[in-house]
């Protein structure tokens, strides 16, 4: 069973004292984000039924809103997610070069992760980051006016950061 | 260029920190309107015009009135910060460089309303501008512009900061509500309005954050002075987010009588097309409104110039016009591929979705198929009707206007470029190694030196 530090769970707190007595449901998205961040970028049904927990609610209605929302990863995930945007904007400044370019420098498909668990390439739709086009997300941050130099730097800085942690 | 006033403090190094954002005039109008009692602020509001700036266009002081107030119930103001519309990016600026002024006008704005728990929620991609908006909170509330009896009137308010996780459904009001009361982002049948049941089933007022910003400089300079800007119904300014094929994208502050050659072509603004190339269309208000070619866009069908208000824009209806919408102005240059481009946006709105109504849940998936067929060289003409049989079947059909949504960007596409679709069917081999290019549509355009 996943847990949560102390301090995580004083976050989850203050996140309840957000709203109003008895709706504590409504923290059910911040504190999925919270889990996501905290075990390992994804929810296992285990994550979920903790969520569920901390808040009072059915394990259903937890599963019914992380079934619903792009951001939750619902199956493992590499280290460094790489969503990068494919919408019309994007499109228009060369997106589907760059994410050509990623798949063959990585090696993997949108929806793949690297077999040495570093790297998950997926494509998503707008990310409000249109007249910085083209881009992706990575982790908190916004990485935008990419060209293939900058994706092969920011696989290099993540490859780095990885085996600095290790 | 215009007048600014949103963005006029944009540019002052460290206007994102309380003591700078203080010392230029920051919240003036707190001052100013809890001194006034709420229905003149709702007054202010009606005088100047302002219109939502999410989308719809609808007048924010009529729907400030509709508000409900039984006795005893909380009220709730929302604020829409779900940015998703592709396109569109304007809100996100003004969150990541100005919080204050949003804040100033959340706190005047729920002292009007009458809103002692505010929420923003913030589109759960803009994670970095959460801890922005936070930190810009902590600041209000240490300097008793938040809290308990704010400047000893006795009005309660605290703000509140909600992150989504990735539903551009999520954008329009009733599912939000849902959202925020931590469900599936589905949309609420229509009536009852959230005006009279929304958050919690009390009354609420969902605004977007452009919108509600504006409240600052309205309360400052007063309803009238704000209506003085602009032309017709399309009063004050408007930031227009421009994207796509241009040599200066980026968030802009405008005077609604511009004109949109000079918006596109102008030194004040987007400085024409990279590499001299020739403009071919251009969504001028988010992707869910219609595309134009470019001889549609600079004039009216009338042959009158264009200009970047909400009635010129929308001058000779979805025939020959298109939108202001949420502001997010997408250029296509004579290179761009209309079938292609109109592909992403389909794949879009099926994504997103949200499953409740089958015309929407389905029509949406086989937009996104047949265009798909189309783009890739395995269309047939009869594609084409189909496609137009599909979207009319979606319009209007829907609990929801994300149906509308997804219609509009292919009917329009089909209405004004039905030739480009027609030549990647008949020459399946090479539409997907060139485009079809500037054809007829703007073949009498010159480049403005």
């Amino acid at each position: 069973m996943p847990t949560f530090s102390e301090a995580k769970l004083a976050e989850v707190q203050r996140i309840r004292d957000r709203y109003p007595e008895g709706r504590q449901k409504s923290g059910v998205i911040p504190v999925l984000l919270l889990a996501q961040d905290e075990f390992g970028g994804w929810l296992s049904t285990e994550t979920m039924d903790y969520v569920a927990s901390l808040l009072d609610m059915d394990p259903i209605e937890v599963y019914e809103v992380a079934t619903f929302y792009t951001m939750f990863n619902l199956q493992p995930v590499g280290r460094h997610v790489f969503e990068v945007c494919q919408t019309g904007p994007c499109m228009l400044n060369g997106s589907d070069d760059i994410i050509a370019h990623i798949r063959q420098r990585l090696g993997i498909a949108p929806g793949q992760t690297t077999p040495d668990g570093l790297f998950t390439l997926k494509t998503v739709e707008c990310l409000g980051a249109c007249g910085y086009a083209p881009m992706m997300q990575l982790g908190k941050h916004y990485r935008e006016h990419l060209t293939k130099e900058k994706v092969d730097s920011i696989i290099e800085e993540c490859r780095a950061k990885s085996t600095a942690a290790a | 260029m215009g007048r600014k006033l949103l963005l006029e403090k944009a540019d002052i190094p460290g206007i994102r920190e309380y003591d700078v954002y203080r010392r230029h005039g920051g919240y003036a109008s707190v001052e100013k309107a809890l001194k006034m009692s709420p229905e003149e602020v709702v007054e202010e509001v009606k005088k100047s015009g302002l219109r939502g700036r999410g989308g719809a266009g609808f007048p924010t002081g009529m729907k400030w009135s509709f508000l409900a107030k039984p006795e005893g119930v909380p009220r709730y103001l929302v604020c829409n910060a779900d940015e998703s519309e592709p396109g569109t990016f304007k809100d996100r600026y003004l969150m990541e460089f100005l919080p204050h002024l949003l804040l100033e006008g959340l706190i005047v704005s729920s002292w009007a309303l009458g809103s002692n728990r505010t929420y923003i929620y913030i589109r759960g991609e803009y994670a970095w501008i959460v801890d922005i908006l936070e930190q810009a909170i902590a600041e209000a509330n240490q300097h008793g512009w938040l809290g308990r009896n704010i400047l000893g009137t006795g009005f309660d308010c605290q703000i509140y900061v909600q992150r989504g996780a990735g539903a551009y459904i999520c954008g329009e009001e009733t599912a939000l509500i849902e959202s925020l009361e931590g469900k599936r982002g589905n949309p609420r049948i229509k009536p009852p309005f959230p005006a009279v049941k929304g958050l919690y089933d009390c009354p609420t007022v969902v605004n977007n954050v452009e919108t509600l910003a504006a409240v600052v400089p309205i309360i400052n300079h007063g309803g009238e002075e704000y209506a003085r800007i602009g032309i017709g119904k399309s009063t004050g300014t408007k930031l227009i987010s421009a994207c796509g094929n241009l040599n200066r994208p980026g968030v802009y502050e405008i005077d609604m009588t511009v004109s949109v050659e000079e918006f596109i072509y102008g030194d004040d603004y987007c400085r024409g097309i990279p590499n001299g190339r020739r403009l071919k269309a251009c969504i001028p208000g988010g992707s869910s409104v219609p595309i134009l070619p470019a001889n549609l866009l600079l004039k009216t069908a009338k042959g009158e110039t264009r200009i970047m208000s909400y009635e010129s824009l929308a001058d000779g209806g979805f025939a020959t016009g298109s939108m202001m919408g949420s502001g997010g102005f997408i250029v296509l240059d004579e290179d761009q591929c209309v079938v292609r481009h109109t592909l992403t946006l389909a794949r879009f709105y099926r994504h997103e979705s949200c499953g409740q109504c089958s015309p929407c849940r389905e029509g949406t998936g086989w937009m996104e198929k047949i265009l798909h067929n189309i783009e890739h060289g395995k269309g047939s003409r009869r594609d084409i009707d189909l496609l137009w049989d599909i979207q009319r079947k979606i319009e209007g059909n829907t609990i929801c206007p994300l149906g509308d949504a997804a219609a509009w960007p292919v009917a329009a596409a089909i209405r004004h470029f039905r030739d480009e679709f027609e030549w990647h069917i008949d020459n399946p081999s090479e539409c997907l190694t060139r485009n079809y290019g500037l054809a007829r549509y703007a073949d009498a355009l010159e480049v403005p030196a």
